[in-house]
């Protein structure tokens, strides 16, 4: 009983030291926008003795930061729909339709996961400059959407050939088409795939920086992992403006995980292994 | 698929003119094929263009010597991939890539793993415990490492705290060749641990608790339960977060930029840090695209090799 006991200690000891190795830096981070430098300096993880309101007032008074905000947020919201809409018509053609040669197709569709689209983003960048997609959100979100596809047709798939076949024939047997099935009982049945694969997308082009940095040239246009690249190259090692800055750009990602947290977690993971 | 019937429709005689019309009919049923013509070319479109021929042409453009405009006209043969092999920074950018992921299988895994048997059962704190750590997998690469920058700034953060307890001159980590690369394995750990952690709990929690109760009534001790059974139990959870921890060493890029942009003098470049460094932010068309070629090849074989070999194993 008390070696159970003291592997218990143990083990809350082990996990509240890995929580702090995990929440310090955060902590430090949401505070350190409160400090003055000359504060940071001497006490950069621990509560400000003052507490300075005009970094995060600043970040917000900017402006630029609610563009920034909405730019993400429209190429998330297409990158988003688009997947789900051109990802649930493919894999209905292999998993309902079912014409001939269609495995092939399928797999070609998965070896594209394999493919790291850091590979050929060279040719890629030519393409959607020659394709006239450079500095337009669309630009972004179209090569998002497209590698996208190989994951979210497996998980379609997956998921739609488990639905029950009765519903099949018994609407065929009906007379209800191919397109209004789809419409009306597979796209209803798979909301949970659906939110999974969402959430995917949403957090992979939420956190996206390598091709909007690539595609996008006007400010107008950045999303906010490229601006908060651009505020620390602005204001260098002022870091409280910097971290003020910080915080207030990861926080709508923050708090949507804590509302949504289940679904993030299954989306994430859940989706991964699935795959 | 239409294209087809009409180009077959055409060529042939009356008699196989119906023989098309009738096939179509059969096939047609509930709008069968219009749907499919519908369907599939879109994804089948997108892909190709955006996925698959820039493949190739990473291949075709790492043949030649190029700035992007006009077309491709000086023919180099290999000398990009001779140019890359001599280059110092390119054996430092896969040396450092190859730390990655042995520092994701040998601490990070181990780790989520160790953390994952002792919070996976379903109570108030552990669920706490989950949130805490999977946190920073849910953060953009780029506001963790700038928060990480701050963390291990030799006039702020941790660093200075260090420094000034050892009462020794300040130590700017991510500017210290020989150190940098450890401060970015930190954050890496940091940041991707929590993913591979829930991995294994829904692993865990999908292994029956019969089993479990079974092995103890032998009189199996907890370490015993965890080495024979848990572990086995939850090995295709396993080689899948090895198979995700290895394809994502390979692409690592998001973090590295925040937090030393590949410097102090290219020391803590990744592949793709390299590959953007010396081949995008130069226009370097064919020397980028063969280091691209090579970074395919390295994640193809690899994930070839493990799916047919391994993962063919636990399904």
């Amino acid at each position: 009983m008390l070696a159970m006991r003291r592997i218990s200690w143990g083990k809350y000891i082990f996990l509240i030291l890995v929580a702090g190795f995990v929440l310090v830096p955060m902590f430090a981070t949401v505070l350190g926008g409160f400090k003055s430098l000359g504060e940071l300096r001497t006490n950069p993880f621990g509560l400000p003795d003052v507490w300075e309101f005009e970094y995060y007032a600043q970040v917000f008074a900017d402006g630029s930061i609610w563009l920034l905000m909405k730019n993400s947020l429209i190429i998330a919201f297409f990158s988003v729909l688009l997947t789900i809409i051109i990802g649930t018509m493919t894999a209905f053609t292999f998993s309902h339709i079912k014409f001939a040669g269609y495995k092939y197709i399928y797999n070609y569709f998965l070896i594209g996961m394999m493919f790291p689209a850091a590979a050929a983003i060279l040719p890629l960048f030519l393409k959607i400059r020659d394709l006239g997609l450079l500095d337009s959100l669309s630009g972004v979100v179209i090569p998002q959407v497209a590698f996208g596809l190989g994951f979210s047709i497996l998980l379609f798939r997956t998921f739609f050939e488990q639905l029950p076949a009765e519903l099949f024939d018994a609407a065929r047997v009906d007379g209800c088409s191919y397109i209004k099935f789809y419409w009306h009982v597979i796209l209803p049945l798979s909301t949970p795939i659906l939110a999974t694969v969402g959430v995917f997308v949403l957090v992979a082009s939420w956190n996206n920086y390598l091709l909007p940095l690539l595609v996008l040239n006007t400010e107008q246009q950045y999303p906010w992992t490229l601006g908060i690249m651009q505020y620390r190259g602005e204001y260098g090692i002022e870091w409280n403006r910097i971290l003020a800055y910080v915080t207030v750009t990861i926080s709508p990602a923050i708090i949507f995980f804590l509302f949504a947290q289940k679904y993030i977690v299954e989306g994430l993971t859940g989706g991964a292994v699935k795959g | 698929m239409s294209n087809d019937v009409t180009t077959i429709g055409k060529r042939s005689s009356t008699s196989s003119n119906q023989n098309v019309s009738r096939w179509f009919k059969k096939n047609n049923h509930g709008n069968r094929l219009l749907t499919l013509v519908l369907f599939l070319p879109p994804a089948l479109l997108l892909f190709t263009i955006f996925v698959i021929l820039p493949i190739g042409e990473a291949g075709y453009y790492s043949l030649f010597r190029w700035n992007g405009y006009g077309e491709p006209s000086q023919w180099v043969e290999f000398s990009n991939y001779v140019r890359l092999f001599k280059h110092g920074a390119f054996d430092t950018a896969v040396w450092n890539t190859f730390k990655i992921i042995l520092i994701s299988l040998v601490i990070q895994l181990p780790l989520a793993l160790i953390i994952a048997l002792s919070i996976y059962k379903k109570s108030w704190a552990n669920s706490l415990f989950r949130l805490i750590f999977f946190l920073p997998y849910i953060l953009a690469e780029v506001a963790a490492g700038l928060i990480w920058r701050f963390v291990f700034d030799g006039d702020y953060g941790v660093m200075a705290k260090f420094t000034e307890a050892l009462n020794t001159d300040t130590w700017y980590i991510l500017a210290d060749k020989n150190w940098a690369f450890v401060a970015i394995l930190v954050v890496l750990v940091w940041k991707y641990f929590g993913f591979h952690m829930m991995i294994y709990i829904a692993a865990l929690q999908g292994v029956p608790k019969d089993l479990i109760e079974a092995s103890k009534l032998d009189g199996a001790s907890r370490f015993q339960a965890i080495w024979y059974v848990k572990i086995p139990l939850i090995m295709s959870g396993i080689t899948i977060s090895i198979f995700f921890s290895i394809l994502g060493a390979l692409q690592t890029f998001d973090l590295i930029m925040p937090l030393t942009g590949g410097g102090p003098s290219n020391s803590t470049h990744t592949l793709v840090s390299y590959l953007y460094t010396f081949g995008i932010t130069r226009m370097n068309v064919g020397f980028g695209s063969a280091v691209g070629v090579v970074l395919f090849i390295c994640c193809v074989i690899f994930a070839f090799t493990y799916q047919s070999t391994i993962m063919k194993d636990k399904k």
